[in-house]
């Protein structure tokens, strides 16, 4: 068994070197679909984070829970519900989104959206609340005072990104359902780990996972990092 | 002289809570006024009304003989700088924490450069451009705020408790600075000060806010010699208990 573990590696490392065809284009769709996922996913999100770190207003606090809450929210369930939405019989079937990459992206969006609320209300509300009147008292109209806050929180702006791309291309579910595992179209690398292990072609699976932890983990000592300077 | 900010019945509320009333104060171009009082007697909220950051519930606010407005309030901001309890900085470095204020005022690269450099020596911090602001110890803190205002040659300097907090050098340093900027440059200070010997030190006049009001105003000397309140009187003898 050990030595299968091995030769797998030894193969996976060389699929990944020799720079093949297959692991080439998966690994391509699938931090593409999770980066357009998780610009979509900021472009909506940053509005509504910054409202949440800068207003006050009421029912404010029942929105960041409901955000909080949607963090740990499990891929399969949202991945469910977006079919049972996105199918042809659903209400947004009209669409024709289902097993496309659009479908993914649409999805992975959503699925992110309440991490990257989260950390850009947190990154907000993390800046002295007195550097709002130091701009105002050096001179600055209110929306460059606003400017100025936002500057200070770019740290957890990056932060947010980072952690939203993670999470998009790490999942499975959404991935699974929404994009249906169609070879040269959805297929992402979460989905054919998942294919190639159950189909007992652990070579190219073990190589994309490595491929997956490499990226996972450069972006995870990115967090790091930045969690370090903004110390 | 003439007047530079006056203020007539000004009453800040936040929510419930008076945090001044009615309070009417005339301060000259070129004058130091320390603002003395015990705490809660309304003095930061005094400041941050003077500079704009605060409006008030109600009054009236005379910038150099123009009523303060809210189409006006950013124009005469830009005319005066304050000075917080607590130090506060951008999370950057020396040199761009003072040109954050050139910059919005449309200053050159090279000015900026020439402006920052002369700051800096005028409060003894030569050679800190590249140092992170919020690296600095506590005096020096200070002494970059008060560069920071003063790189901006406004006509105001609102300080709030400048020294608080600080070792006797630094506060004899800092309190040197105050003095320089005001005789060198006419600019007209006005701090609050728990500091009696700093108020005496520094002040050309005097102003003692209790529970929220203005006691007494006057010059300096007259005040801590011969103060005319008996509120006044117990505060500057220390017996008052609050």
């Amino acid at each position: 068994m050990v030595s299968e573990i091995v030769e797998g590696l030894i193969e996976a490392l060389r699929l990944i070197f020799s720079g093949d065809p297959t692991v080439v284009e998966i690994t391509t769709r699938s931090i593409l679909i999770s980066g357009t996922a998780t610009f979509l996913s900021a472009l909506w999100g940053t509005p509504i984070g910054m409202i949440l770190g800068l207003k006050k207003f009421r029912g404010k606090i029942v929105l960041k829970s409901l955000f909080n809450a949607l963090l740990g929210i499990p891929t399969v369930a949202l991945g469910l519900i977006l079919y049972l939405f996105f199918s042809r019989s659903g209400p947004l079937g009209f669409l024709q989104i289902l097993y496309t990459p659009f479908g993914i992206i649409i999805g992975q969006a959503i699925l992110i959206t309440p991490i990257t609320v989260s950390f850009i209300t947190s990154a907000i509300e993390s800046v002295d609340p007195e550097i709002r009147d130091l701009a105002r008292t050096l001179g600055a109209s209110e929306t460059r005072a606003f400017t100025a806050v936002l500057g200070e929180s770019s740290s957890g702006f990056l932060l947010a990104i980072i952690a939203s791309f993670n999470r998009a291309i790490a999942e499975l579910g959404i991935a699974l359902m929404i994009g249906g595992n169609i070879r040269g179209i959805t297929r992402v690398l979460t989905t054919t780990i998942a294919l190639e292990t159950t189909r007992g072609e652990v070579v190219l699976a073990i190589a994309l996972a490595i491929i997956l932890l490499t990226i996972v983990s450069i972006v995870s000592l990115s967090i790091n990092l930045i969690q370090r300077r903004r110390a | 002289m003439s007047c530079l900010i006056e203020l007539k019945d000004v009453t800040k509320r936040y929510g419930e809570i008076v945090a001044l009333n009615k309070v009417s104060l005339k301060v000259m171009k070129g004058e130091i006024l320390a603002i003395i009082g015990p705490n809660g007697s309304g003095k930061t909220t005094m400041l941050r009304i003077m500079a704009g950051i605060d409006k008030p519930a109600s009054g009236e606010i005379y910038f150099d003989g123009v009523r303060i407005n809210d189409r006006n309030m950013e124009k005469v901001r830009s005319r005066s700088t304050m000075i917080f309890q607590r130090t506060v900085f951008f999370n950057t470095n020396v040199y761009k924490n003072l040109a954050y204020g050139l910059k919005l005022r449309g200053y050159s690269k090279k000015e900026i450069k020439e402006k920052v450099r002369e700051a800096l020596g005028i409060v003894k911090l030569e050679g800190y451009e590249s140092r992170l602001a919020r690296r600095l110890s506590g005096g020096e803190q200070q002494r970059l705020s008060l560069a920071r205002a003063l790189i901006l040659d406004t006509e105001l300097i609102l300080l709030d408790e400048p020294t608080a907090n600080l070792d006797p050098y630094n506060v004899a340093m800092i309190e040197e600075i105050i003095s320089k900027i005001n005789r060198n440059f006419n600019t007209t200070i006005i701090m609050a000060t728990h500091n009696m010997f700093q108020a005496k030190r520094l002040g050309k006049k005097v102003v003692f806010l209790f529970d929220r009001e203005v006691v007494e105003v006057g010059k300096a000397d007259k005040i801590f010699e011969d103060p005319q309140d008996k509120r006044t009187k117990s505060f500057i003898k220390g017996e008052m208990i609050y």
